[in-house]
């Protein structure tokens, strides 16, 4: 397996220095561009991640309907983790190694993209990672066309703060205990200390994955908003365990005009398996709802709809992500002229699209996006309405100011930084 | 006529409380709120809150049905004419009313309308403003949700109307009600004497609300001074507080039992069906968890059924028809696994633990494969919704007591089942001596089949109760499964009270070490007691003693 990445680095090498005349490797030898899809089809992902999949097969479809990339057909190739994180880091290393993908989509959990991390570094791939997450990282390797927490997470508890938001004194922070939550809450605290909120004004609360009994943390949550200041939940609470939670919540008599419950991780696709009427006016925050009132928004939807054959089918913001991020890789690689990993990148950063959300987003230099953030209130229909909104996109910021560690460290994979997490620029001056 | 004027009264008051105006007549004022109505169309949230709080000033009940239909989300403008319109779903088009008169309007489709968007602060404000257009009610239940609903503003004016209001209510349990809640708002009331008498109205409300209210009364300022000036109101208010402290502990403890005997009854649920395959026949019956999923499917499509099928006022029923639907699609199942594998493998306990392993997998993926990978949606029905508020602040829901109850019923359903019945006693008898039984010319074979039916039956009707508290996705048996067994080793294998007393005792345990361990260390804890029990007692809590133990 060594012999063999060194020996397609070698010919990428040589061609990259041969330039285009030459075919150079493997990739370029043959008709069509590969990209890779690193989606679980099954296992506990699955409900999630197999959406992605269809999204990019799409992409690709339509794509190549337009006549394909660079004059060749562009082929999908697919592959099923199984909701396994080691078996993502392998599947990763086949796609770059044996298929010779151009770029691979794909991950949805943390722990997956930590795990196929050291694998794109090795083989120099190229990533687009489309969920929000917790920040912290920024590698050469990777796009992350999802939403860095302070655009999410602390715009939406700034919204809760202002007037608008009901200027909500009393915070709880909620999640499942794992990676994400922890470290989403420990950025949310810190900025919420510096906003004046006291010490104890914050609880924090963690449960286990799929967690179903929720009786007494909500007897405690209620016990907390009792204090008589306004009080509102921020969930972090992942996946599964969110039916029973709402529901406790709604027959335990409380509304989202007295305790509101912001979640980062409920989506469209996420509400279509709960009865939302006792969810009206609980809030989330996303980049992109499937609201969105504009043309390319609808256009966004029929073209997704069309293709999964099922006009019920809802959008959401990993898919609106994964559509940026798909349109941005085709456009470096035509500026480029080529699919080589490293002059696509070179192209990536100030690449501009034209997303449903309805704003142009661009890539910046630390690998993340400047997008919207939009926070929206469930509907009955299962939709969120969109009650609130940043009035352009905001820059994301890889590492949190709000971590005393984290905000010393610069991203910036450009001259003089060139790092992803770095306390001074690698090059000082031009000696 | 109460109604009627007592709006225009309060709208006076308001007007002269709030604004400092001269009150607008209330005959004149029909262009005023045909404004104000207009203004809800606004794109703007503040313009609407405008809106919403000059109509709460005007007073005038004919603002109610707006004010309802922005809250539920059913006013909208007509595109056309930009016209403030109230739709309501008709076939096939919406059928559009105005929202001051009520007249007809025709109907528009759904494309040529747009909602007019409430958000929470709205709906806030909606509530505060019905509120006080609704306390000239005739309706009495509805003053006096009313009167709770200003009272939740703590502010002097509040308490002025809410004065003024009681002057005229003549229910008596209005009034009570209208009593405490302005006594509430007279703790802060700058006259000692309208303090101490609030203490006095208050000293049977012993809520956690007024012991918030009460903090400023006894709390100390930081120079060792008392933040309340006059000592008969600070004696009364400590006091009080302190009664309210007392009933506060034991309000949670009973709070906490009932969330442990809840819990308890789940799992007991859960475990049930686990001890008449495992405590009863001895067969480790991974697949225990899928037939309690398949209950689970069983009460969606039933639910589906009656949804296509039936009309929507015996929807309620849907769940007491699922009940028996779960237990044969469960039990035939089972009874097919029976006599299809495990029946060849009696006696080989490893063997059956990895062939129904393998089971559990490939049901999952059937029903993975025929309803999708995505949660599916079973609904509680009306009466199983909401809550039951026994002492205020001690909120126990529908659901969890239904399922408390059930939980018991089919316990004693099945004790009775083995006890009485001439099925129970050739069970019963298979189980301790199988050629003994044979040789009385019970057909062992068949007692067998039949007793998995039943354990796997009673899974899917516990499928069924726990549909309502979770979620239905195709690994919802693989949460239970490790619960199950937990409860029928620690109760004692191969008896019924053993897993009732095993449910429970785990429940509540688990229960009352949340709140001080968290619900991540708190499991941990329990699982360590449980290996703990486990090696002082080897065979659980009800260990079967003589022949039946050594079988």
């Amino acid at each position: 397996m060594g012999f063999k990445s060194i020996g397609w680095r070698k010919l990428t090498l040589a061609g990259a220095v041969a330039g285009l005349a030459l075919a150079g490797g493997p990739a370029a030898a043959e008709d069509t561009i590969k990209v890779g899809v690193l989606h679980s089809l099954s296992g506990t992902m699955a409900i999630s991640e197999t959406t992605l999949k269809d999204t990019i097969l799409m992409m690709v479809d339509d794509l190549n309907k337009k006549g394909g990339l660079l004059g060749k057909k562009v082929e999908a190739v697919v592959v099923d983790p199984a909701s396994n994180w080691p078996l993502f880091a392998e599947k990763a290393r086949e796609l770059i190694s044996r298929d010779h993908v151009a770029a691979v989509f794909g991950c949805w959990t943390s722990v997956s993209r930590k795990s196929v991390l050291p694998v794109f570094e090795e083989l120099n791939g190229l990533l687009f990672y489309p969920v929000q997450y917790e920040g912290e990282e920024s590698s050469k390797n990777v796009f992350y066309t999802g939403a860095a927490p302070n655009q999410q997470a602390i715009p939406a508890v700034e919204y809760l703060m202002s007037k608008e938001g009901g200027s909500v004194k009393r915070w709880v922070l909620a999640g499942t205990d794992y990676v994400y939550p922890r470290t989403t809450n420990k950025i949310l605290e810190a900025f919420l200390l510096s906003k004046g909120v006291k010490k104890e004004d914050i609880m924090i609360n963690y449960t286990p994955f799929g967690h179903s009994d929720w009786q007494t943390i909500v007897a405690e949550i209620k016990r907390f908003a009792s204090a008589g200041k306004k009080t509102a939940v921020v969930s972090t609470i992942n996946g599964d365990a969110n039916v029973p939670f709402y529901k406790e919540l709604g027959n335990q008599g409380i509304k989202a005009t007295d305790i509101p419950v912001v979640a980062f991780s409920v989506g469209e696709e996420e509400l279509a398996g709960i009865d939302t009427k006792p969810l009206v006016g609980h809030l989330a925050a996303w980049n992109y709802f499937m609201s969105v009132n504009n043309p390319d928004n609808k256009a966004f939807i029929k073209q997704w709809q069309t293709y999964i054959k099922n006009p019920k089918r809802v959008t959401n913001d990993p898919m609106e992500a994964h559509y940026i991020g798909f349109k941005m890789w085709t456009q470096a690689v035509l500026q480029a002229g080529t699919t080589d990993v490293d002059a696509v990148r070179q192209a990536m950063y100030g690449q501009k699209v034209k997303s449903p959300s309805g704003y142009d987003i661009v890539m910046n230099t630390n690998h993340h996006l400047s997008k919207p953030v939009m926070i929206g209130e469930i509907q009955a229909n299962g939709q969120f309405e969109i009650v609130w909104q940043t009035k352009g996109p905001i820059k994301a910021q890889a590492w949190s100011p709000y971590i005393p560690e984290s905000a010393k460290l610069t991203a910036d994979w450009t001259f003089p930084w060139v790092c992803g997490n770095c306390t001074a620029p690698k090059y000082k001056s031009y000696q | 006529m109460l109604h009627r004027s007592l709006p225009c009264f309060l709208a006076l008051f308001a007007a002269l409380a709030f604004l400092g105006l001269a009150a607008p007549a209330c005959a004149a004022s029909d262009a005023d709120l045909a404004a104000a109505v207009a203004k809800l169309g606004e794109p703007g949230f503040s313009e609407k809150l405008e809106a919403i709080e000059t109509l709460a000033t005007l007073g005038d009940t004919r603002a109610v049905p707006a004010l309802q239909a922005l809250t539920d989300g059913n006013l909208y403008l007509r595109d056309a004419d930009n016209l403030l319109v109230v739709a309501t779903e008709g076939d096939p088009d919406y059928r559009l009313s105005d929202p001051l008169t009520g007249a007809a309007l025709g109907s528009a489709g759904f494309a040529e309308l747009s909602r007019v968007i409430a958000n929470n602060r709205l709906r806030s404000a909606i509530h505060t403003a019905l509120a006080k257009l609704q306390i000239g009610d005739p309706d009495p239940t509805r003053r006096l949700a009313a009167a709770q609903e200003i009272a939740r503003d703590n502010a002097p004016e509040t308490a002025a109307l809410l004065s003024e209001v009681l002057e005229h209510e003549t229910n008596a349990g209005v009034r009570a009600a209208i009593a405490i809640s302005l006594a509430k708002i007279n703790l802060s009331s700058e006259l000692p004497a309208e303090r101490l008498a609030a203490l006095k109205k208050l000293s049977d409300t012993l809520t956690l609300e007024v012991r918030t209210l009460l903090a400023p009364l006894t709390s100390a300022n930081s120079d060792g001074s008392f933040a309340e000036p006059d000592p008969t109101v600070r004696k009364e208010a400590s006091l009080l507080v302190s009664r309210i402290d007392r009933r506060l502990v034991l309000q949670d403890l009973a709070l906490n039992l009932f969330q442990g005997i809840s819990l308890g009854s789940v799992l007991l649920l859960a475990a049930v069906g686990l001890a008449i395959t495992f405590g009863v026949m001895g067969v480790i019956n991974m697949a225990h968890g899928e037939m309690i999923m398949l209950g689970a499917y069983t009460a969606f499509c039933v639910q589906e059924a009656f949804r296509m099928w039936l009309p929507e006022s015996v929807f309620g029923l849907y769940l007491i028809v699922s009940i028996p639907a779960a237990f044969v699609v469960a039990g035939l199942v089972g009874i097919a696994l029976e006599r299809g594998i495990i029946r060849f493998l009696y006696g080989r306990p490893l063997e059956t633990l990895l062939a129904t392993w393998g089971i559990s997998l490939i049901l999952q993926q059937v029903v993975r494969s025929v309803f999708g990978a995505p949660n599916r949606e079973v609904s509680n029905p009306a009466w199983m919704t909401g809550a039951f508020e026994p002492l205020p602040g001690m909120v126990l829901t529908w659901n969890r007591i239904s399922i408390i109850l059930f939980a018991l019923a089919v316990l004693v359903a099945i004790g009775l089942l083995m006890r009485f019945t001439s099925y129970g006693l050739q069970m019963r008898a298979v189980t301790q001596n199988r050629p003994m039984a044979a040789a009385m010319g019970i057909p062992s074979g068949w007692v067998d089949a039949l007793t998995f039916g039943l354990g796997s039956g009673i899974a899917g009707v516990a499928g069924v109760a726990l549909s309502q508290v979770g979620n239905v996705s195709p690994n919802l048996g693989q949460t239970y499964i490790v619960d199950s067994f937990m409860v029928v080793v620690f109760g004692g294998v191969g008896s019924l009270w053993g897993v009732l007393a095993g449910a429970m005792s785990l429940g509540i345990v688990n229960k009352i070490l949340e709140p001080y361990a968290g619900a991540m260390l708190g499991k941990i804890l329990v699982l360590v007691l449980l290996i703990l029990f486990i090696q002082k007692r080897p065979r659980g809590l009800f260990a079967l003693r003589g022949r039946a133990a050594e079988a």
